[in-house]
């Protein structure tokens, strides 16, 4: 995929880059007069600030511009000051790829913080695999991935769809499942492994029904219809969701209206959080579910002091946080610890000083770095209180390890990662004994 | 933390729990009331961290007779129920009323609470189906008939057969007939959902189910297994004929979603069918008129919700003509500083105003954040009424009628108004029309912000069903060409037509085809009839239309 993307002919590409390179060059010369530019370690950002996705992704530049301004007054890192680099991809996923070279090789920093969709992600990742530079990854994905890279640090399905789908089944004893979801990547394989899930745990297929709708769906009238059909057959149903953006609030809204309550029909979400129900009247929506590692709710000292700094460094006293954040804040703080740890900003020697770097959550716990480039994190259910905040109503006992590959697919059932010498390897297969090589 | 383990945990586990309570306690309530005070106290399992033990704890309290048990029980609901567990002994359950709290068990003020030891009463969906079961069971006896109606409907849904024996008391008991006939479904299902009576009585109760015809009926009907040849030959009857009666519901069900989502459709095209079908403008800014519509209404609810929280009901009412002018106003605007300056050049056009759409998103994202608004629903427009096998929910309903009166006005103006004659005649004949004194600039901007307006109109309809944010616009653009191309340019009868026949083929597609595939297969079939009759169904004829 990256010799695809490098080798396409582009005279509108040269020109840019030569144009970049000249900037760059000058703004070099200019940094070095004023001998500034050994001073600072570059972090480049890389959210979309503009376009469809700006509505989650802006939050997430704003919080790392907050981390990173916190570490400076802390002293910055290795004696020298971070600098954040912004740049806005605009939603558009092959300009994410653009952005991440520019990045990389015009500012040269030292990791990027970004992306949220994941073809936004499969977009960057040749770049960072070819420039051998890092990633950190912020929201919970569909797994099946493991790049030397890249560390996710959101939830694999197993730190978020599993433990959702478990907590129903036991607490509210659901027998009949809809798994509905937003016609792409992330819910068809998500559904693929609760399917496989849930038929392991002797589900009849015909008490499974999978619906999969357009990007912003907004007509849910025969849809819901059919929910409630479906969920009148006298066992207890619920709704598994991975409708995702804005198609979610016509989704709810149309529930409210057809008289389906969370008594009746629980609705469990992945991709709906504090930020999303802003939006939205949540009273018809008491008792609908959402799947996180963390809620604003949350009681922790950690939690009280990120949020207090939060608004403060916004200035707005009811903005909201939400799961992301706080990945993007454990990301962040690791990538500190293993940088002091290497005594360098040496990608290389950076990606090898991650694995096993341990820092505090935002819910009292303590998340760690693994092998597989995915960290240990808590799976808590939320109950949707009126206010627009989640009532945390289960949690697990202690962190999850994420299942980067899903052992319950069968293309994927063999492999592991682990990204230790002398193994150095993000698809394994077991079976065979043989490293799948490069990502996918 | 809270790691329940009810064995079954539904609305019936609920309300069995609660009735097998009730019926021991009934006799005893009506003769001495002061029992509850040698009972263990209920609200001690208030202060759980279990939620079984909360759930039971309400059920409990509700039949506990106890004098402060209504007022509890309606503080869990609204979220209003404290535990202090901070002192010895058993922990105080707290009412909290605006800024102080009150005891539960006495009713009487609390004094000397510490805020950091007050802690919500833990509540998950189990809890709260404790709440609905404790409030239907003990309503089957309530003074109002509709109450006890809705508590009947709530047995039947549970169809515990723990509850016979108190149906049979509420029957005996009822008097109207609509809560005696509820009564009697539920106390059917119950009988068939258990083991007992005899054939005959089983048989009587299939009956009963078979008369009230509905999908719940049907699968109450259809779940149950191994019973004896005379009750499973009715069961079988019963459930073919409930069958084809669900089918000619569906069918109606299925119409009268494709109409409330061809309303939707028309509503967003009526503008377009103006500014592209009579002006023949490609407007890529049409969506956006619809955006600033949907923000209209956003602020028009902040307004009320800050200084007259008593209009709220009214608030769309006020919303649509000022949706109107907001964005009529804009789009006058737009024509006179843009669109007039690139008549008869569509490409640039179409480029310009897809522009203009990009910078009019950002700025609402500037202004107004990128998030969602919420624009919320008055309280005559939520909810359903369900009438046979149709359920019609309020604000579909609303809409549709929203829309016809939106194009019965649009018809009225273009036909009926000397503004309508000038627009018709300057669209057909531009220059005989100027020789006749028809200032045809003006007229343009006119006709350019009475589409622009007619957009916003639908704006203030779409808030209701989808989200208010700067991509709002986006979501319909293609739509609305679809309509208006497929129409037939120019022609708004075959506007309203041809959203109606999308919004219906679209939802008969959707069961079968799923909504994706549905939107292909109409897609497609549109391409397809495009080619055959490229003017759309409803060509405009004449001389006009070969310039």
């Amino acid at each position: 995929m990256s010799r695809v993307l490098s080798s396409r002919p582009s005279v509108g590409r040269w020109l840019r880059s030569t144009a970049l390179a000249a900037a760059a060059l000058v703004s070099a010369t200019a940094m070095s007069a004023t001998a500034h530019a050994e001073d600072t370690i570059k972090v480049g950002i890389l959210h979309s600030l503009s376009g469809t996705m700006a509505i989650s992704e802006t939050t997430l530049k704003d919080v790392m511009l907050m981390l990173i301004d916190q570490q400076n007054k802390k002293g910055g890192l290795l004696g020298k000051k971070l600098e954040a680099v912004v740049v806005d991809p605009a939603s558009n996923w092959p300009l994410f790829a653009e952005k991440a070279r520019e990045l990389i090789t015009v500012d040269h920093v030292a990791a990027v913080f970004g992306c949220w969709t994941s073809v936004s992600r499969k977009s960057v990742l040749p770049v960072f695999e070819e420039t051998n530079n890092i990633l950190f990854y912020p929201v919970q994905y569909e797994g099946e991935e493991s790049s030397k890279n890249v560390f996710y640090t959101g939830a694999a399905p197993n730190q978020q769809a599993i433990p959702a789908v478990d907590y129903l089944m036991n607490e509210d004893h659901v027998k009949r499942w809809v798994l509905a979801g937003t016609d792409y990547v992330y819910p068809r394989t998500t559904n693929k492994i609760l399917e496989a899930y849930l038929k392991s745990k002797g589900v009849a297929a015909e008490d499974i029904m999978v619906n999969y709708t357009p990007f912003g769906q907004s007509d849910w009238q025969s849809i819901v219809a059919d929910i409630k059909k479906f969920g009148s057959a006298g066992k207890k149903t619920a709704v598994v969701s991975t409708i995702n953006g804005d198609a979610n609030v016509p989704f709810y809204k149309e529930l409210a209206n057809q008289g389906i309550k969370a008594t009746d029909i629980p609705v469990v979400a992945f991709s709906v959080g504090e930020e999303e129900l802003a939006g939205i009247d949540t009273k018809p929506l008491v008792g609908h579910l959402a799947a996180w590692n963390y809620f604003e709710s949350v009681k922790s000292p950690a939690n009280t002091a990120f949020i207090k700094e939060w608004h403060e460094f916004t200035k707005k006293p009811n903005r909201t946080t939400n799961d992301p954040m706080e990945a993007a804040y454990i990301g962040f703080n690791m990538w500190v610890k293993a940088v002091e740890k290497a005594g360098t900003t040496d990608q290389t020697k950076v990606i090898d000083a991650m694995i096993g770097v341990a820092v505090p959550n935002l819910t009292g716990g303590i998340s760690t770095m693994m092998p597989n480039h995915h960290i240990t994190k808590p799976v808590l259910i939320g109950e949707v209180k009126g206010d627009g905040q989640f009532n945390v109503v289960w949690q697990t006992p202690g962190t999850v390890v994420a299942n980067e590959w899903s052992p319950y697919l069968e293309g994927s059932k063999d492999l592991i990662a682990d990204w230790r010498h002398p193994l150095f390897c993000g698809n394994f297969n077991t079976v065979t004994g043989k490293c799948g090589g490069a990502s996918k | 933390m809270g790691w329940g383990s009810d064995p079954e945990g539904d609305v019936m586990v609920s309300i069995h729990r609660l009735l097998a309570v009730l019926l021991v306690s009934l006799p005893l309530l009506a003769t001495s009331p002061a029992r509850a005070d040698d009972a263990p106290d209920p609200f001690i399992g208030l202060a759980s961290q279990n939620f079984d033990i909360v759930a039971n704890a309400i059920s409990a309290l509700a039949v506990s007779g106890h004098p402060q048990a209504a007022a509890t029980i309606a503080a869990i609901e609204a979220d209003n129920l404290y535990v202090d567990a901070a002192g010895d002994g058993a922990p105080l359950i707290l009412i909290k009323q605006g800024d102080s709290y009150i005891d539960a068990r006495t009713g009487q003020k609390a004094s000397d609470i510490n805020e950091d030891d007050v802690d919500s009463v833990r509540v998950n969906n189990a809890v709260r189906r404790a709440i609905e079961a404790a409030k239907g069971g003990l309503d089957l006896f309530a003074a109002d008939a509709d109450t006890r109606q809705k508590a009947a409907e709530k047995v039947f849904t549970s169809h515990d057969p723990a509850a016979l024996p108190l149906l049979a008391r509420a029957i005996a008991a009822e008097k109207d007939a609509g809560a005696k006939r509820a009564m009697q479904q539920a106390q059917a299902a119950s009988l068939l959902a258990g083991d007992g009576g005899s054939d005959a009585e089983r048989v009587a109760a299939v009956a009963i189910l078979r008369l009230r015809g509905d999908v719940e009926a049907k699968s109450l009907l259809q779940s149950l297994h191994d019973q004896s040849k005379p009750v499973a030959a009715a069961i079988a009857a019963a459930t073919s004929s409930l069958a084809r009666i669900e089918q000619l519901w569906s069918v109606l069900q299925s119409v009268f979603y494709g109409i409330s989502l061809g309303s939707v459709l028309l509503l967003a095209a009526a503008g377009l069918a103006i500014t592209f079908g009579v002006m023949g403008v490609i407007n890529m800014a049409h969506g956006e008129m619809v955006m600033l519509g949907a923000y209209t209404t956003f602020m028009v609810q902040e307004v009320i919700r800050t200084h007259a929280p008593g209009l709220f009901g009214a608030s769309l009412f006020i919303a649509v003509p000022l949706a109107f002018l907001v964005s009529g106003i804009a789009g006058i605007l737009i024509e006179r500083c843009m669109i007039r300056f690139l008549y008869g050049r569509p490409l640039e056009t179409l480029l310009a105003s897809w522009g203009l759409s990009l910078i009019l998103q950002q700025g609402v994202r500037s202004i107004f954040g990128s998030s969602n608004r919420e624009v919320g629903t008055p309280e005559w427009m939520s909810g359903a009424v369900q009438w046979g096998g149709l359920v019609i929910t309020w604000n579909r309903l609303t809409i549709i009628v929203f829309a016809v009166i939106v194009i019965a006005a649009l018809m009225a103006v273009m036909r009926g108004t000397s503004l309508g004659l000038r627009m018709r005649a300057v669209t057909q004949n531009r220059r005989m029309a100027a020789a006749m004194g028809i200032r045809t600039p003006w007229i343009d901007a006119l006709t350019f912000g009475l589409g622009s307006g007619v957009a916003g109109m639908a704006g203030v309809a779409l808030s209701q069903i989808d989200n208010v944010s700067p991509n709002l616009g986006q979501g319909y653009i293609i739509d609305s060409f679809m309509v208006v191309v497929f129409g037939g340019v120019g022609n708004l009868w075959g506007t309203v037509v041809s959203a109606m026949t999308l919004g219906i083929v679209n939802k008969f597609l959707e069961p079968f085809a799923g909504a994706v595939l549905g939107k292909i297969v109409v897609l497609i079939a549109l391409i397809l009839f495009i080619q055959r009759k490229p003017r759309g169904m409803f060509p405009l004829k004449g001389r006009a239309v070969e310039q």
